[in-house]
């Protein structure tokens, strides 16, 4: 199956910058598309590689896989939990407006 | 006034979240599932709060009542336990991804298909699953005001990382009643398996998916209880028709409900965009589920309403409609198998729930278990209309007591002077009066039976309807032969 | 007696042990060492001597007592900082984690304090171990104590600067795509990374979690494997975490190697890596000769495939684990009322993150997103299922497989750091190990033209003792542990 080279473009870039909530500068917006398509040029190497009856590998090695019982453990205090926030009120951590 | 009724042009699904209360710790970390009326952010730990660097450690407990629920609603059981990241942003997601399940790209759920039959209109609809599936609940955001409005948000993390159901079905619920029977079906499932305590504040929310004809789907989100399903779903109905009577289109949204202001607003998401790149969670090494261990919890399955109402049926051979409306909820059901355990004659016990009791609990607002009525007085209240101390029409007026105050119906008995009269004497007294009282009746009642009646009535209201119905009757008609005699 | 920052680990705990040395006058030492050259390799973000001082003194009075020891008494240890430590500042040489205090230690931090190490800092790193040359640091480069105009390797350039330059004794690194190894290489010491699952990644700061693993840094075989002794044990609190008796690995450091069989990939000395790497790399392995090992050539065709796999997988991992540095529980927020949360996270991510992390994480969102999910995440996943299997063909014949470390010397500061690609392609003979989860380990082995050139050899799953046995050797044969730079 050929593959029709495909190129980012700085719209794409754009939206997946907005979907990954990174605010980009036009002049970022320029260098990383241009960076991007070289880099998914060299990536399409493994269009070469034959994987038609292949399984994913989601993990390096097989694991077992393990649960815990559920017994309680203790928490944070409230202090610790709050310690590194930036923006907080009576015990909550302060949010941004949402609309 | 708007017809909700089924209309097959009204399409409702709903994707219900049940948090697992009877578990003791949350879905991936060891805090303490117990939060509800916990100071805020006391519940917490690097895991369900996000801190860099934390992993999460499944639940055992978890799966089987996942297991549990999919056996309940004859779902079929996945080999592997799989958990996938659904990848987005938002105040109230620890580490803007969340940990979930997923039906595509290697993902499944933990369970698929199913269903739930329900009673709508004396005819029975099964409710199509689509999916169940494991998931944990965002944290908790507290708006100052309405959502739309709040110059800031605050955050509780006490119920990040709770594990949640969440349950799926077909949009094939027609009306927003319909979507409250199942609804009250499912709490009722999920009660009688122990896994989810549906009273709990919270435990069980919902978003639906609502389409009329012609538009697209809108989805409303934050419905936390059964009350607000039916209200949120009627509102967005009227809102939508109106739109459509202006010639505006509806377009694909997800809206919030809010409870306050009883309204849908547009919460203007770029819905359509939103992309959440799922993909496996790699710090979760996948699970199998034998065969032999969905039997083992199968063994233990707890019966279910259906069943229940079955034996109601069988054991306390009541009929259909009653054994169904018993077994609507747990808190009812249990209510009601606690007086059958004390008192001999089930049909009345039901009769009594079932009108007087439900119609009290209806006109409150509140459930069996928000009020403070006890199997022990309701059984107590009937023993004193069997033994004529009081009246069944008086009886009716103690029962609202019983739901209120919670006292035994002795009590109200006494504190409301409500004793049956049954006194010859007084009743002859008050016979009297309604004579004096009512000259043109008399005359009517010597002559024909029907008058006789009114002038009974009237003794029965002299006496706040206390006095003893057939005996006020024989009196009265003596009365009356005594003066036609004269 | 020498000074004792240039003291190995393992006679640090001889002489502790013996009451020869006192655990402050380690940590004294280590200290002056650092006031005398740190400005000059700015390897450390975060010192914490007073901390240092006072878990000595701890140490030096259980000596006094008689108390039972840990395995590591007194030995100075310097942490990369992507490991989260109760109470010090933790950074992962990012903004956006601006003033991070972790609640918490990781699980390798607990075991090194219930060894009785002594933690003396927190090294500096590519921004969240994004980089082969902690050039991407927010705080600036680490220079490579051999050259400083050069970059020590990276991402945990830090780490093995401050073992080379002896501004510690160990060092603990991460390698997610050789972040170990590399530095290991361009710094002259040895570095470890163990099969994937061994060593705990609870607290651990994830940047690509199906791949990466803390290992060891030191200037000897022997201290490597004393550090794994302590770091590789199950643990609860990370579901990948490997139930494996434990064992221990310096028995491992044996002059018996004539069973051994070496395989040698071609494609580790063929396109793309410098002539004077391989020359040097060949001569140890010439050497290696005399102590019976055979070795073979051998071709894994999949390895052309191994960087863009790596990069696909790990910068779509990425994308997802860097998502909750939103400014909201920790870390860089700006502040600004008038915004709502979109806003102000869009932002905090465009202040917060260097260019290079948001390189990865918006390429890694796009190879997650819709529409381009099969063609390359899952297409990635596929190929590492080849890349496995015919590595797992190589186990067959051979027990190790070798080569060297890294394609080229150590470049110089500012050289690639324009052109992101030709950095990613410097991985290209660290990458495979992580693919397939595989340990692997650098040693010194020679120079050129005055600049550091490892070895690495690679074992499989759960076979470290390989690797200590072929390490071991040619150490003996090579001393590298007496290479020291000029500072």
């Amino acid at each position: 199956m050929g593959k029709v080279s495909k190129r980012i473009t700085e719209k794409e870039v754009e939206h997946v910058a907005w979907l990954a909530k990174i605010e980009l500068s036009e002049d970022e917006k320029n260098l990383f598309t241009e960076q991007f398509n070289s880099i998914l040029e060299y990536f399409r190497v493994i269009d070469e590689a034959e994987t038609d009856n292949v399984q994913p590998s989601f993990h390096a090695v097989d694991l077992a896989g393990v649960l815990r019982e559920d017994i309680v453990e203790p928490s944070l205090s409230r202090e610790k939990a709050l310690a590194n926030a930036s923006k907080k009120e009576k015990g909550f951590f302060k949010s941004p407006k949402i609309l | 006034m708007v017809n909700t009724k089924m209309d097959r042009n009204v399409k409702i699904g709903l994707e219900i979240h049940c948090q697992l209360t009877n578990l003791n710790t949350k879905l991936f970390c060891g805090c303490s599932a117990d939060y509800r009326g916990k100071p805020s952010n006391t519940h917490v730990c690097p895991v369900c709060l996000g801190i860099p660097g934390s992993l999460p450690v499944g639940n055992k407990d978890v799966v089987k009542d996942a297991i549990l629920v999919a056996l309940a609603l004859e779902s079929k059981i996945m080999s592997k336990l799989l958990f996938f990241r659904k990848n987005y942003f938002y105040p109230d997601m620890p580490k803007n991804f969340q940990i979930s399940q997923y039906d595509k790209a290697g993902g499944v759920p933990i369970a698929i298909g199913g269903h739930v039959p329900i009673q709508v209109s004396n005819r029975e609809k099964k409710v199509e699953i689509i999916r169940i599936q494991i998931e944990e609940d965002p944290a908790k955001l507290l708006h100052q005001g309405s959502i739309d409005v709040s110059p800031y948000t605050l955050v509780d993390y006490n119920r990040a990382g709770i594990a949640l159901l969440e349950i799926v079905t077909e949009p094939c619920l027609n009306s927003p009643k319909e979507a409250r029977i199942f609804l009250q079906k499912l709490r009722s499932i999920l009660e009688h398996l122990g896994v989810s305590d549906g009273k709990l504040e919270g435990a069980m929310r919902c978003d639906a998916n609502i389409s009329l004809i012609g538009g697209d789907r809108v989805e409303i989100k934050n419905i936390s209880s059964f009350k607000e399903v039916e209200r949120a779903l009627t509102f967005e109905i009227v809102r939508q028709r109106s739109l459509f009577s202006r010639g505006r289109k509806v377009e694909m949204e997800t809206r919030h409900w809010d409870v306050v202001r009883r309204i849908t607003i547009s919460l203007r998401t770029k819905e359509a965009e939103q992309d959440y790149r799922y993909f496996p969670e790699l710090d979760l090494v996948p699970i199998t589920i034998s065969n032999e261990a969905i039997e083992k919890i199968r063994r233990k399955m707890p019966e279910l309403p259906d069943a229940r109402r079955k034996r109601f049926m069988e054991e306390y051979k009541l009929p259909a409609y009653d054994a169904e409306v018993l077994t609507g909820s747990k808190a009812l059901a249990d209510f009601f198998e606690e007086c059958v355990k004390i008192y001999p004659y089930a049909k009345k016990i039901s009769n009594w729930i079932m009108t007087d009791l439900q119609r009290w609990l209806h006109e409150k607002n509140v459930e069996i278990f928000e009020s403070r009525i006890t199997p022990q007085a309701l059984v107590s209240m009937i023993r004193l209309i069997d033994d004529g101390t009081i009246s069944g029409k008086i009886a009716k007026r103690v029962l609202p007591e019983l739901i209120i105050t919670g006292k035994s119906p002795e009590e109200i008995v006494e504190e409301k002077q409500l004793l049956r009269i049954s006194s010859r004497q007084e009743i002859e007294k008050l016979a009297d009066k309604v004579l004096e009282d009512n000259p043109n009746a008399v005359k009517d009642a010597l002559v024909d039976e029907k008058a006789v009646h009114y002038l009974v009535g009237q003794l029965m209201k002299l006496s706040k309807g206390k006095a003893d119905p057939q005996l006020s009757n024989v009196i009265m008609k003596e009365k009356l032969k005594n003066l036609l005699d004269k | 007696m020498e000074e004792p920052y240039s003291l190995s680990a393992k006679e640090i705990v001889e002489k502790i042990r013996g009451r020869e040395l006192k655990a402050e006058d380690c940590v004294l030492s280590i200290f002056n060492r650092i006031e005398e050259v740190e400005e000059r390799v700015h390897a450390y973000v975060t010192l914490s001597k007073e901390l240092a001082l006072q878990k000595a003194r701890e140490i030096d009075a259980k000596v006094k007592n008689g108390d039972v020891l840990g395995r590591l008494p007194g030995v100075c240890i310097a942490l990369k900082d992507n490991l989260c430590t109760e109470g010090l500042l933790t950074s992962c040489s990012s903004r956006i984690l601006d003033g991070f205090i972790p609640p918490y230690n990781a699980t390798v931090v607990d075991r090194l304090l219930k060894e009785d190490a002594i933690i003396i800092g927190k090294t500096n790193m590519d921004e969240f171990a994004m980089g082969s040359s902690t050039e991407t640091s927010y705080f600036g480069a680490t220079r490579n104590p051999w050259d400083s105009s050069r970059v020590p390797g990276g991402s945990s350039g830090g780490s093995a600067a401050a073992v080379s330059a002896e501004e510690a004794v160990l060092a603990l690194g991460s390698d997610t795509g050789g972040s170990v190894r590399c530095p290991a290489s361009f710094c002259s010491i040895v570095g470890l990374k163990p099969t994937y699952g061994l060593v705990s990644r609870y607290g651990l700061i994830a940047y690509a979690n199906s791949l990466e693993q803390i290992g060891p840094l030191s200037r000897n075989v022997y201290d490597c494997a004393l550090l794994l002794n302590v770091l590789a044990s199950y643990d609860p609190k990370d579901s990948t975490s490997i139930r494996v008796p434990s064992q221990d690995y310096t028995q491992f450091l044996v002059d018996d190697v004539s069973d051994l069989k070496i395989g040698i990939p071609k494609e580790f000395f063929g396109e793309g890596i410098d002539e004077r790497v391989s020359k040097v790399t060949w001569e140890s392995i010439y050497t290696m000769e005399k102590f019976g090992v055979t070795w073979e050539e051998l071709s894994l065709p999949t390895l052309r495939y191994t960087l863009a796999t790596y990069y696909l997988i790990a910068m779509s991992e990425a994308s997802s684990n860097l998502a909750r540095y939103d400014g909201m529980r920790y870390g860089y927020s700006i502040d600004d009322d008038s915004k709502d949360w979109s806003e102000v996270y869009l932002k905090n991510r465009r202040i917060g993150f260097g260019s290079e992390v948001k390189r990865r994480i918006i390429l890694g969102t796009y190879a997650l997103s819709t529409g381009y999910y099969d063609e390359y995440y899952l297409k990635a996943l596929k190929v590492r299922t080849l890349i496995r299997d015919d590595f797992n063909k190589a186990f067959k014949k051979f027990d190790v497989l070798l080569g060297p470390t890294m394609p080229i010397p150590p470049f110089k500061i500012g050289e690639k750091i324009a052109d992101p690609l030709s950095l990613y392609l410097t991985d290209l003979l660290t990458v495979p190990a992580n693919l397939i989860g595989s340990p692997a380990i650098s040693v010194p082995c020679g120079f050129v033209d005055d600049l550091p050139v490892g070895m690495q050899i690679i074992a499989p799953a759960l076979r470290e003792d390989l690797l200590f046995k072929v390490a071991h050797i040619h150490e003996q044969n090579h001393g590298f542990k007496d290479y020291a730079p000029k500072l």
